[in-house]
């Protein structure tokens, strides 16, 4: 348990690092939707599924969804 | 100079908070120790006196339901705020109505309709048994919302739109904030302190037991649901209905 807790920790400081290196908004979205998904796991295997739950539909669903639609409202500034 | 002044002044607050947490932090019950004085009394107070089987719920909802009250309205104003953000300005205009689809694959568009009614029977199941499993009003109401979803995935903009009618959800998003409300000032006329838990409790781990948490869960549900359907629309319409107007 505690070597995969510490696997679960690894992947989301790299996951988290990822979101902060990937720099444009739109790849963001997408590396934000895996953190998203890595730290629901976590919470899991801490005990918390309720919160794992959460972070599931929020973190790697709606919000990731809401960063890509303002980035592609923001982007087409210029356009059209 | 002022860049200097920034810099020391950074330096300074990081070097406090950094202190600050490691106090706290070594202050903190050892990690992943089996007993913990805070969880101990919620759990007995949950399953003993409240006999509520998931005692997250009866924590959220029942022990510490003003708390939650506070949380649901944060949610509620901040949709509030996006929605009023987002609409439509005076240099925005309407797109021609048939803007070119993008082409949904079929295998895309069977996946979408297959896992529609699975997607909103696991919402309604996870809102439902919010007081004896994981879950509840609020994980269930993003899961009913990002369900309907599947109907732009699998479908169109257009199909989405017509079951997502605006006024109805507007009206479910207000009636699950003041259910709450509601259900708040029933314990405090019926128990005499808001939010009392007055409703029978039931038998243990049953759908019904617990008595105000399910209902309390439903609010919240509806609350959620609605909100983030309401939420998405205004993104969607920004990206597919209007043109113009990006300042």
């Amino acid at each position: 348990m505690t070597a995969l807790l510490v696997v679960a920790l690894l992947l989301v400081a790299v996951g988290g690092g990822a979101v902060v290196l990937a720099r444009r908004p739109d790849r963001q979205a997408v590396t934000l939707s895996v953190y998203g998904l890595l730290l629901s796991v976590l919470f899991l295997l801490l005990g918390a599924p309720d919160v794992a739950l959460s972070q599931l539909a929020v973190g790697a669903v709606v919000v990731p969804l809401m960063v890509l639609f303002a980035h592609r409202k923001l982007s087409r500034r210029g356009d059209e | 100079m002022i860049r200097r002044a920034r810099l020391l002044l950074f330096a300074a607050s990081g070097a406090g908070l950094v202190t600050l947490i490691v106090t706290a932090y070594l202050g903190l019950p050892a990690f992943g120790r089996i007993s913990h004085p805070y969880g101990a009394r919620a759990i007995s107070a949950a399953v003993v006196d409240k006999g509520t089987a998931n005692v997250v719920a009866s924590v959220t909802f029942d022990q510490r339901g003003f708390d939650t009250l506070g949380e649901e309205f944060i949610l509620f104003t901040s949709v509030l705020g996006a929605l009023l953000l987002l609409r439509p300005s005076a240099e925005e205009t309407k797109r021609a109505r048939n803007a070119p689809q993008g082409r949904v694959l079929d295998s895309t568009r069977l996946v979408a309709h297959l896992l529609l009614p699975l997607t909103l029977l696991i919402g309604v199941y996870v809102v439902a048994h919010g007081n004896v499993t994981p879950g509840g009003g609020f994980q269930g109401g993003v899961i009913l919302a990002t369900a309907l979803h599947l109907l732009y995935l699998g479908g169109d903009y257009a199909t989405l739109r017509r079951f997502t009618p605006r006024a109805v959800f507007d009206v479910v998003e207000s009636v699950g904030a003041a259910g709450y409300l509601v259900l708040g000032l029933a314990g405090l006329i019926a128990g005499g302190a808001f939010l009392d838990n007055v409703l029978p409790r039931g038998t243990f781990g049953q759908l019904t037991s617990a008595g105000t948490v399910p209902l309390l869960n439903v609010a919240v549900g509806m609350e959620v649901f609605a909100g983030i359907v309401l939420l998405l629309a205004r993104f969607f319409e920004q990206d597919l209905e209007l043109r113009g107007g990006d300042r």
